[in-house]
């Protein structure tokens, strides 16, 4: 199934937690879905027969700059054959999404690093500490806003 | 040294050698180094391929060893994060004196590629531990950590147990 499709059978089947369909060649096409919702039609993508998007290829934090971030998902369907992108955009002074550590194994740990890196709070994850950086590193540094500390654990940090 | 002149080196004809204990000691220390099983990141390729058979790091007596408490010589070979550094700071407090460290590559002699945008990046491992020779390159090829191992045989050549080095 193309994206297009995939966006019209989800918004049939959840209403307005799917939000919208971009399709802006060349950069590919993606279906915006609500943060409190995202489990359920990740959850659903996977487990329907038309879909079975066993696959979740990546999971990215980011950070636009304009006051919001977003988590992007790149499905792809081993059974099926098809991908498919969903984005969620949460604001960011509250930027909490539902997990779908639980649909995809995968997203534990990828989840994990949007977390440390970006700092999006994914609820319902069972181990949502940071992955890469020191358990008492303060701030998220690939947000655009990150001040490089001075000093860490008395070391100094810039060069 | 009197005794000898006045007999003619009477060891000339045995199986004695006459040497100092500072320049036996140096001897069997430079003869012997054995390094920390520790590689960090690209570097650690090279170190690899250095301790190889083609450049056979084992001819200078430079052997892998898994434990801190039996080496004399780690190599930082490749980007020391902030997470790291620490752990490279025990590591370096668990080896046995006399211990000697080779920063090996851009990165751990300066931050490297990583100095200005490197969040977590140590920008030079000599901050925390005492360096006794830099090998530049990013990475340094084999011929160059070797050249830096024996940089460090001179250094070592020249210590004396009257005073304390480094």
């Amino acid at each position: 199934m193309n994206p297009k499709e995939i966006f019209d059978h989800l918004k049939t089947k959840f209403g307005d937690a799917v939000i919208e369909f971009k399709d802006d060649k060349p950069v590919d096409s993606y279906i915006i879905v609500s943060p409190v919702k995202i489990d359920e039609v990740s959850c659903y993508l996977r487990d329907c027969e038309d879909f079975q998007f066993d696959s979740l290829s990546c999971l990215s934090g980011v950070d636009y700059a304009d006051g919001n971030l977003g988590i992007t998902y790149n499905l792809f369907s081993f059974a099926k054959r098809h991908k498919v992108n969903l984005k969620v955009i949460v604001p960011k002074d509250s930027p909490k999404v539902k997990t779908v550590s639980e649909v995809w194994q995968t997203a534990n740990w990828h989840e994990r690093e949007a977390y440390d890196m970006i700092g999006i709070i994914f609820e319902g994850h069972k181990d949502l500490r940071r992955i890469l950086l020191e358990d008492d590193w303060e701030g998220h540094p690939l947000r655009k806003d990150f001040q490089v500390p001075e000093f860490f654990h008395g070391m100094r940090v810039p060069y | 040294m009197g005794l000898l002149d006045k007999y003619r080196n009477p060891f000339e004809k045995s199986n004695i050698v006459i040497t100092t204990v500072d320049k036996f000691i140096n001897w069997s220390r430079l003869s012997s180094q054995w390094q920390m099983f520790f590689g960090l990141a690209c570097c650690a390729i090279e170190m690899m391929a250095t301790s190889a058979s083609h450049y056979d790091f084992d001819r200078f007596g430079v052997i892998p060893r898994p434990s801190p408490r039996q080496c004399d010589l780690i190599i930082i070979s490749g980007t020391v994060t902030l997470k790291m550094a620490t752990r490279i700071k025990r590591l370096y407090e668990q080896i046995p004196d006399p211990k000697y460290i080779i920063s090996m590559g851009s990165c751990s002699n300066c931050g490297g590629p990583y100095w200005e945008h490197g969040y977590n990046v140590l920008k030079g491992v000599d901050r925390i531990i005492p360096v006794d020779v830099y090998v530049p390159g990013c990475p340094p090829r084999p011929e160059a950590l070797l050249d830096g191992l024996l940089k460090l045989q001179d250094r070592i050549r020249k210590q004396s147990l009257a005073k304390k080095t480094a």
